[in-house]
């Protein structure tokens, strides 16, 4: 069994505490006084942290949220809850991370204030726990505060956003969207599981209401209950198995913001990061990848996703899939199970993207089989684009 | 009077929540960086410095990206459908969600130059809003 035995240190370290039990100050200001304290103790700042884990505070997806609050950008995230032994789980995450160079320098941060809470009594609105906890602690999740008193739309709001500026800047058109709706159909109609195999047009998506401008109904993808799995071993174990191993030949991950009113760039996704490093330590390009699932919460998701992983530059996404190609006999096929716009999409699509990715490369997928499909990238894209994970698969010729 | 839900107010945004009551728009300045930044909170989101001072803005900014809202996200905005929910980038260096007023939901587009003004809250804040420059900016 080998270890990441001396591969990374505790550097610096922090706690804050008080005889009277309490703390003053919100929940966000007392974690940011002890990130300050431990990176003092380091001799390091911010501007040296590539990685942040984090599973309090926040309203869903509590690493990249404090992130967000400290102006970090990570290339790794963790926000994995085990209660108590949460920060040593993720300190083994973060070695093993750090030991195979997927980031440098990272932060694990706690806080909570229930000796506070229990005086100030009870959240001051309902909401998810998370808020709960927040209110308690005396502080708002930010976008509570900041974007969500403007009625913006949610889930599509901040694609559409996105998909707002893609079209005043690049001057991309809604039926280019809509026809990555309508190559995703082409192949839903080829899987028996589906939950549409209709044949769907252009016409038909661009005149489906609108949700969100530039969004139509029809450009956002469905709400279906639904489940995967995946199991995942060695390569020595591998080739012993059931069935054909799918190869991880490349995995990364970045996060740049949580929510929109704080990305950087919103026609360019941090899956320009991802993307570049995940395809890099695979040794292939976008031209070498035979078939691609990409997260299609909306047809803009899709159509960013390209442009940063590769398949063309930046602001012709919408020429690129105009002629169909991401469909079935097409020179890129995409989303060749249907889709999380015409097969399923239960609220988080990215798991059927790797289940999907590896039944391709086993060559089990009957009528909608990619031919001499060897190397594969899956792509996720979570909260309002706030992080993106890469992935790419490959049969056992291309080790 | 606007009828949305009122918006949650934190410790770290008292300060702005403030000044709307006045229909003031104001920033949060780092002293150590020299520059305004946002959402409101603890520490400099670029340097962490807790030497925070709040600055006036000038209500001048230019849309970045503009949507319309063809189904509203609550009750309240039912009768205002559609409305433009808008990233607008302020003169002072920072971007902020809003929403654009005063013209066609679908006409508003990134580059449309805009200014504040105010909705009234009914707890005394006021909301800041957009509108068109008459004119637009040289």
């Amino acid at each position: 069994m080998t270890s990441a035995g001396g591969a990374a240190a505790v550097v610096g370290v922090a706690d804050a505490v008080s005889p009277t039990g309490e703390l003053d100050g919100t929940l966000r200001a007392i974690e940011v006084g002890v990130v300050r304290e431990a990176l003092a103790d380091a001799g390091l700042t911010l501007v040296d942290v590539d990685a942040v884990a984090c599973c309090t505070g926040g309203i869903g997806m509590p690493s990249l949220e404090l992130a967000e609050y400290l102006g970090v950008h990570p290339k790794w995230t963790d926000s994995t809850q085990t209660g108590g032994s949460s920060f040593e789980l993720q300190l083994e995450h973060m070695v093993d991370a750090i030991a195979a160079g997927r980031c440098h320098t990272g932060l694990i941060v706690y806080a909570a204030t229930p000796r506070s809470a229990r005086k100030r009594g009870g959240a001051r609105f309902s909401g998810s726990a998370g808020q709960a906890s927040m209110a308690a602690s005396g502080t708002v999740a930010p976008r509570l505060e900041w974007e969500m008193p403007y009625g913006m739309l949610t889930p599509m709001g901040e694609y559409a956003l996105a998909a707002a500026r893609h079209m005043d800047v690049y001057g991309t058109t809604s039926e280019q969207l809509a026809q990555i709706a309508v190559s995703t159909r082409e192949w839903a109609a080829l899987n028996p599981k589906a939950r549409y195999r209709d044949p769907l047009t252009v016409d038909e998506v661009v005149a489906s209401p609108l949700q969100a401008a530039p969004l139509h109904k029809l450009d956002c993808c469905l709400v279906t209950d639904g489940a995967a799995a995946i199991v995942v071993t060695a390569a020595d174990r591998a080739r012993d198995l059931a069935s054909p191993p799918a190869y991880v030949l490349g995995a990364a991950t970045a996060s740049a913001h949580y929510m929109i009113s704080q990305a950087p760039e919103i026609t360019v996704t941090c899956g320009a990061d991802s993307g570049a490093r995940a395809l890099a330590q695979a040794g292939v390009t976008a031209a070498d990848i035979d078939v691609t699932q990409i997260y299609d919460s909306f047809t803009i998701t899709v159509l960013l996703a390209l442009e940063d992983l590769g398949f063309c530059a930046k602001g012709e996404g919408g020429p690129f899939v105009a002629d169909g190609r991401l469909g079935p006999g097409g020179s890129c096929p995409a989303q060749t199970s249907g889709g999380g716009l015409s097969y399923t999409h239960p609220g988080m699509f990215g798991l059927f993207l790797l289940v999907e990715a590896a039944r391709q490369l086993r060559g089990g997928c009957g009528e909608r089989q990619v031919p001499r499909a060897e190397v594969a990238v899956a792509h996720g894209c979570g909260g309002a684009m706030s992080s993106t994970g890469t992935i790419v698969l490959g049969t056992e010729a291309t080790l | 009077m606007s009828g949305r839900p009122l918006p949650p107010e934190s410790p770290e945004g008292a300060p702005f929540w403030d000044a709307t009551r006045e229909r003031r728009l104001v920033l949060p300045w780092c002293k150590d960086c020299a520059a305004a930044f946002w959402f409101p909170r603890a520490a400099c989101p670029r340097c962490l410095s807790t030497a925070i001072e709040w600055r006036p803005a000038s209500g001048q900014g230019t849309v970045y990206a503009a949507s319309a809202q063809h189904v509203p996200a609550n009750q309240a905005m039912a009768d205002r459908v559609p409305y433009a929910v808008a990233l607008v980038d302020l003169d002072e260096g920072v971007r902020l969600m809003s929403n654009v007023v005063g013209c066609a939901a679908d006409d508003v587009h990134a580059g449309m130059a805009v200014q504040v003004t105010w909705e009234a809250l009914e707890d005394g804040r006021h909301l800041p809003q957009f509108e068109p420059v008459p004119g637009g900016r040289s």
